[in-house]
């Protein structure tokens, strides 16, 4: 199967090589990355051609890069004391709704990720475009394509606040009526921002700042060079070559 | 003259036939849906955002409560995720209990169906008979687990712990004793394997009494046949997998076209329907049981003749024995530093597929080499699956949506994550 991914990132390269970032083949799997103006036209080109024939939109899902790759418990320099602890992280658990992190210059933060499968070939690809703006995000929609991307890019836009133009109802689906703001961004606090309650009184349900719970960090982030990992898999790869 | 206006109505979430939490707003003309609109996300607990801020393992126990009647295929998607992200040979015979039991998962998802769509669809005797032999196969995830449903028994680089030499046996009871007793008993004096074997040998014997009350059962067709028939490019653009693919007639299994753990080595045939109605789907997921049980069997007879090591015996990513603990220092940090702070995983990307019971249950892993996932997206089938409900079930009659309901196989702990 591998040999056929190679030449499946060669073939989606030579056709769609003026339209696209990239195609990159890691782990077996191919991915392409894609801007939000060639969206569409890649995606049809991908569903409708003999040669790829990827009829099956198998998911989609955005990604936020704020905080990508930060430790919150730095681990590279000993001093006299210890380790330096409680690196201030932008880690989900570590601030509440007030202290939230502010997405800084970092620039393209939101990116939508799409699985594809070809039930003709028996084959898999990853396309993945960055929106242009993080402050709104906008990627073009799949739904005249793929039904089925109808619900995944409600619920990319409920969760991360990706905005999918020429959506036919883009509304909110998995959180509450009501809800107020994207949960799976990074700078939303893992606690949340409301709870609710039932307040006799009143009679009624009411919502109300989280205060039973404070914001904790249990296991620290932590980025490590794992020197035996990577002798292990130093030994295998010398392994490989050698059979 | 009187105006008619169409009549909207909520089906849910607290209908027994709405399987959970799916709140659909239905529009009707008469008796006829007009628009499906269903809501859902009431079950929604943010499981990728948790398992965000929490070490690699943490979260394999979260998997179990994604899709609870199909724990452990969960489980085998995420794990498979990091190890393709480590670059970790999981053992043969891991991959073998791995197949085992995902087989077993299939079949205890598959009896639960079975179970609870006649029940939606008026035939109370075949929930009675499926929660029979569902309760045989839940002592097995408990003989390996010690628990029944959420078992957390798969872990990267292969399971926790090999299969038991024993299986726990009934107690004289006032409501188990006499024949009764010796009759449950029977199949548990040997290892898990035994036991197996014993109901593995019953299993087809049961799978026929299904079929006796349903195959031909008069109302039985009166209420699946021709029902949300599902053609093959709607199958396609809808996302569809599993048996609701198959049904329609494509043969698309991932255990056969994009094979994992051992089932590339497995004897077993994947069944598809014809028509892609309620029907077709029901004869899919019975012939899927049928093989099942022949896989299970196979992987029992290799397991009975190749004993072996089931995890890896890297400690940065699987625990050191108890003994090993006892006597050496380096085996004790092992285990702190594994359940404390966990183990870094290599930064990049991947997606891995299982054939889930319900279809394509996917793990979308993205590392930025932390001891912490940066994202985890899980892709449940029954969501792509109930997206479509508009289109499929417009036109048909209110009970048919009850039908339709039963067929998806929705479970919401999938579905709203």
């Amino acid at each position: 199967m591998s040999a056929d991914t190679a030449t499946l990132a060669q073939r989606i390269e030579a056709r769609l090589g003026e339209r696209i970032v990239g195609v990159c083949v890691s782990r077996g799997e191919t991915v392409v990355d894609v801007l939000p103006e060639n969206w569409l036209a890649v995606a049809r080109a991908l569903r409708d051609e003999d040669e790829f024939k990827f009829a099956q939109l198998i998911d989609v899902c955005g990604v936020d890069y704020l905080g990508y790759g930060q430790v919150e418990w730095d681990t590279t320099d000993v001093t006299a004391t210890g380790f330096s602890r409680g690196v201030e992280g932008e880690g989900p658990g570590r601030f509440d709704w007030a202290e939230r992190p502010r997405s800084g210059a970092g620039h393209r933060r939101f990116a939508v990720v799409v699985q594809l499968t070809s039930v003709a070939h028996n084959c898999r690809v990853r396309l993945r475009c960055h929106a242009s703006d993080d402050a709104l995000p906008v990627v073009p929609s799949l739904v005249p394509l793929w039904p089925v991307a109808d619900w995944f890019e409600r619920e990319t836009f409920d969760l991360f606040g990706i905005v999918f133009e020429g959506h036919p109802d883009l509304r909110r689906i998995l959180t509450d009526y009501g809800f107020v703001g994207h949960p799976f961004r990074k700078d939303f606090p893992l606690i949340g921002n409301v709870e609710v309650r039932y307040d006799e009184a009143l009679g009624r349900v009411i919502y109300e700042p989280v205060t039973s719970v404070v914001p904790r960090v249990l296991v620290p982030r932590t980025l490590r060079h794992d020197s035996s990992l990577e002798q292990a898999q130093a030994e295998q790869a010398a392994d490989l070559q050698k059979s | 003259m009187q105006e008619i206006k169409n009549y909207t109505i909520n089906f849910g979430p607290q209908h027994p036939a709405a399987h959970g939490v799916l709140r659909l707003v239905l529009e009707m003309d008469g008796e006829t849906v007009v628009r499906a609109d269903p809501h859902i996300g009431l079950l929604h607990r943010g499981t990728e955002k948790l398992a965000e801020s929490k070490p690699f393992n943490q979260s394999i126990g979260y998997m179990d409560r994604l899709d609870y009647v199909s724990m452990m295929c969960n489980e085998h998607a995420y794990v498979r995720a990091i190890e393709t992200l480590m670059d970790i040979q999981v053992p043969e015979r891991a991959q073998y209990i791995r197949t085992l039991f995902d087989e077993i998962t299939r079949i205890l998802n598959h009896l639960m169906w079975i179970g609870s769509n006649a029940l939606d669809l008026g035939a109370m005797a075949v929930f009675l008979y499926a929660f029979r032999e569902r309760e045989e196969l839940m002592d097995c995830y408990e003989a390996v687990s010690g628990a029944r449903l959420h078992a957390t028994y798969y872990r990267p680089g292969g399971v926790y712990r090999d299969l038991p030499d024993t299986m726990p046996q009934y107690k004289q009871s006032r409501w188990h004793k006499g024949a009764d007793l010796n009759r449950r008993n029977a199949w548990r004096e040997g290892s898990m394997l035994d036991y197996l074997d014993a109901f593995t040998d019953d299993f087809p014997h049961r799978v026929d009494e299904y079929e006796t009350l349903l195959t031909d059962n008069r109302i039985w067709k009166q209420r699946t046949v021709g029902i949300g028939v599902v053609s093959p490019e709607q199958a396609l653009a809808w996302g569809m997998t599993g048996p609701m693919l198959r049904g329609s007639g494509i043969e698309w299994d991932l255990r056969k076209k994009q094979p994992y753990a051992m089932y590339d080595k497995m004897d077993f045939d994947i069944p598809v329907g014809v028509q892609g109605d309620c029907y077709d789907r029901y004869l899919v997921r019975v012939a899927e049981m049928r093989q099942s049980n022949r896989i299970i069997q196979q992987c029992g007879a290799w397991l009975r003749a190749n004993p072996g090591p089931v995890i890896v015996r890297n400690y940065k990513v699987a625990p050191p024995r108890r003994e090993e603990m006892k006597q050496s220092m380096e085996a004790l940090i092992h285990h702190f530093k594994l359940f404390t702070e966990g183990y870094g995983v290599p930064a990049g990307e991947t997606y891995a597929a299982v054939e889930a019971p319900k279809g394509e249950f996917g793990c979308y892993l993205v590392s930025d080499g932390a001891n912490k996932p940066f994202r985890v997206h899980l892709r449940a089938p029954g969501f792509a699956h109930l997206s479509s409900m508009d289109a499929i079930v417009k036109g048909h009659m209110l009970a048919d949506v009850v039908a339709m309901i039963g067929t998806y196989d929705v479970v919401f702990g999938e579905i709203d994550r």
